[in-house]
């Protein structure tokens, strides 16, 4: 049996993949390269990894820089530090100068568990959402990861990438390929849609099969892409099985949830709909399969969340 | 590049300045007081020291300049169409509806290497050209300009340390040491001081000079690197509205918009200053 790995790990393997075929790529890191699994990756390619210490808005500056010099350039950080202290050198460094940085947030959400708020990322959705010319990416599981981090290598855009660090069960896909801004049917059903995204699948998917056992059918959708949204798979989702709840592993407000609902309300499209993710309070202490329980993300939470939507 | 002289070169300062001047009164704003403090390095940097033209914008061994005390941007555009970047009949558009040329330096202006405005993101960004250089073992150079009351955003020093610990003598900080930020003296706001001793301390080989003293800021520049391994800073002591007798050293005209009598006598002391160096 394959050995379940977390999304981060695939990240660094992937990366190094890349790294060897071109000497063009290089990694940023804050002193984060053992968070991010780059350990091997630096010491495989150590010219094609560059250090700043614990200064994340250096960081991204700096991967500006080398971008704008013609460098591929990850830059690796913690997504709670990333997406908070040095949103400023994103939205102005990176997107408003159009330096092509992929901006990489790892131990995303609620991955540090009990290590607090402090070092959860229940905000980077939102406040990325808001930023003109960033395509936000959350990928499911380790086929999507490898994906993702394949196309983030060549497009020339600004891209941020998602990743916790659990490991992740390999997801079922109904196609076989992957597309930026094209979300990924897991499942399909004509009851329900799971619209989730990022170690939400997972659950997600979980949910529809206790609820299969019901009779009711789900469908699963990885909304990978939160930015640009999949609007076609979210109308269908809502036109086709009436009813859909929205997953993530992040704030309520703000979110892939509140993307989605603005979309079907604009498009005029009114179905029962709810946003699962995590109110608007610092969170309960756990682990994140604890907070996630905590917090209805998980299989029977979120079954229990289908049949509140369906009464 | 034609080599100018000194005394052209002080020329194309006065000549700059009246630009700057006419381009913040036409549109009713713009960073008049640091414009006139840092147009003189501008000067001597474009016309004497950048390995760069509307010709080789675009090449990738092009030096590089970083203006990261972006609400000077009028200073920038003003050289910029000088040296033929556009046509200089486009400043008329500063800060119009629709115009490119916005209050802070937009890659949208031929010319520009990186959007700037809000403050202490010109050094990073400037380490990151040069650590690329490095790299790829090219012999281009990086040139920032720093506002010194921007000094008191710590990305500054992040930045300064990276910059010391890749051993980037290809880059080079400026600092327009014009001692006065919108509130009042830098040393009021909050200490800067002893300023080139922390550079010092942080790693870079430092350097004062004269920065409204055009042969002070060639000799200064035509030295970089200061020290082989070593980023250069160059601490140029300016002052703020340089130029204009009644707009220097005074921090009201950190973004003060001369009247139509200002401009005048703005304008009557330009041509005096001109004709002098004729």
């Amino acid at each position: 049996m394959e050995k379940l790995q977390a999304n981060l790990e695939v990240f660094g393997t992937t990366l190094l993949d890349l790294a060897h075929q071109d000497s063009n790529l290089l990694v940023v890191t804050s002193d984060s390269r053992g968070s991010g699994k780059l350990s091997p990756f630096g010491k495989a390619v150590p010219g094609q990894i560059v250090e700043v210490g614990i200064a994340e808005q250096n960081l991204v500056g700096v991967a500006a820089g080398l971008a704008a010099a013609g460098k591929t350039v990850f830059a690796v950080s913690p997504a709670c530090f990333l997406t908070a202290r040095s949103l400023e050198q994103i939205k102005n460094d990176v997107c408003y100068s159009d330096q092509p940085v992929k901006v990489v947030g790892i131990s995303a959400g609620v991955s540090y568990g009990a290590l607090g708020s402090t070092h959860h990322s229940l905000h980077d959705f939102a406040a990325l959402r808001a930023i003109h010319n960033i395509t936000i990416v959350a990928p499911a599981d380790n086929f999507e990861t490898r994906e993702a981090v394949l196309l983030a290598a060549k497009t020339s855009v600004p891209i941020y990438l998602r990743f916790g660090k659990k490991a992740m069960p390999h997801l079922p896909r109904l196609s076989p390929t992957f597309e930026l801004g094209k979300a990924s049917l897991i499942r399909q059903g004509t009851h329900l849609t799971f619209l989730a995204s990022g170690e939400t699948v997972a659950p997600a998917l979980a949910a529809a099969e206790i609820l299969a056992k019901e009779g009711v059918e789900c469908r699963v959708v990885s909304v990978h892409t939160i930015k640009p949204l999949d609007e076609v798979a979210v109308l269908s989702a809502a036109t086709e099985t009436g009813a859909v709840i929205t997953v993530e592993e992040h704030s309520v407000n703000g979110g892939m949830g509140e993307a989605c609902a603005s979309l079907l309300l604009q498009k005029g499209v009114r179905v029962p709909f709810k946003i699962v993710g995590f109110p608007d309070e610092y969170t309960v202490t756990g682990s994140q399969n604890e907070i996630f329980k905590h917090y209805g993300i998980d299989g029977h939470g979120l079954a229990e969340a289908a049949r509140n939507l369906a009464k | 590049m034609t080599m100018l002289t000194e005394n052209e070169l002080k020329r194309k300062s006065v000549e700059y300045r009246r630009t700057i001047l006419e381009i913040i009164k036409a549109c009713g704003s713009g960073h008049t007081g640091g414009d006139l403090s840092c147009i003189d390095i501008l000067n001597v940097l474009y016309n004497r020291i950048l390995r760069v033209s509307p010709q080789t914008f675009q090449d990738p061994d092009r030096d590089y300049y970083v203006q990261s005390k972006g609400h000077c941007a009028e200073a920038l555009f003003t050289v910029l169409a000088d040296r033929g970047f556009f046509p200089k009949d486009e400043l008329k558009t500063l800060n119009k509806y629709g115009s490119h040329f916005i209050g802070h330096p937009t890659r949208k202006v031929n010319g520009v290497e990186q959007n700037t405005g809000a403050l202490g993101h010109g050094l990073a960004f400037a380490v990151g050209v040069a650590l690329a250089a490095k790299q790829d073992r090219k012999d281009y150079r990086v040139f920032t300009l720093l506002g010194d009351g921007e000094l008191a955003e710590g990305s500054n020093w992040e930045a300064g340390m990276t910059a010391a610990h890749y051993r980037l003598d290809n880059l080079v900080a400026i600092v327009d040491r014009n001692g006065l930020q919108i509130t009042g003296s830098t040393e009021d706001v909050v200490q800067l001081e002893p300023l080139g001793e922390k550079f010092e301390a942080f790693g870079f080989a430092v350097r004062r000079c004269d920065g409204n003293d055009i042969g002070d800021l060639v000799r200064t520049f035509e030295s970089v690197p200061f020290t082989p391994g070593k980023p250069s800073l160059v601490l140029a002591k300016t002052r703020k509205g340089k130029g204009i007798s009644f707009m220097d050293n005074v921090a009201k005209w950190h973004h003060g918009v001369p009247n139509d009598e200002e401009f005048s006598r703005a304008m009557s002391e330009l041509e005096e200053a001109q004709a002098a160096l004729a």
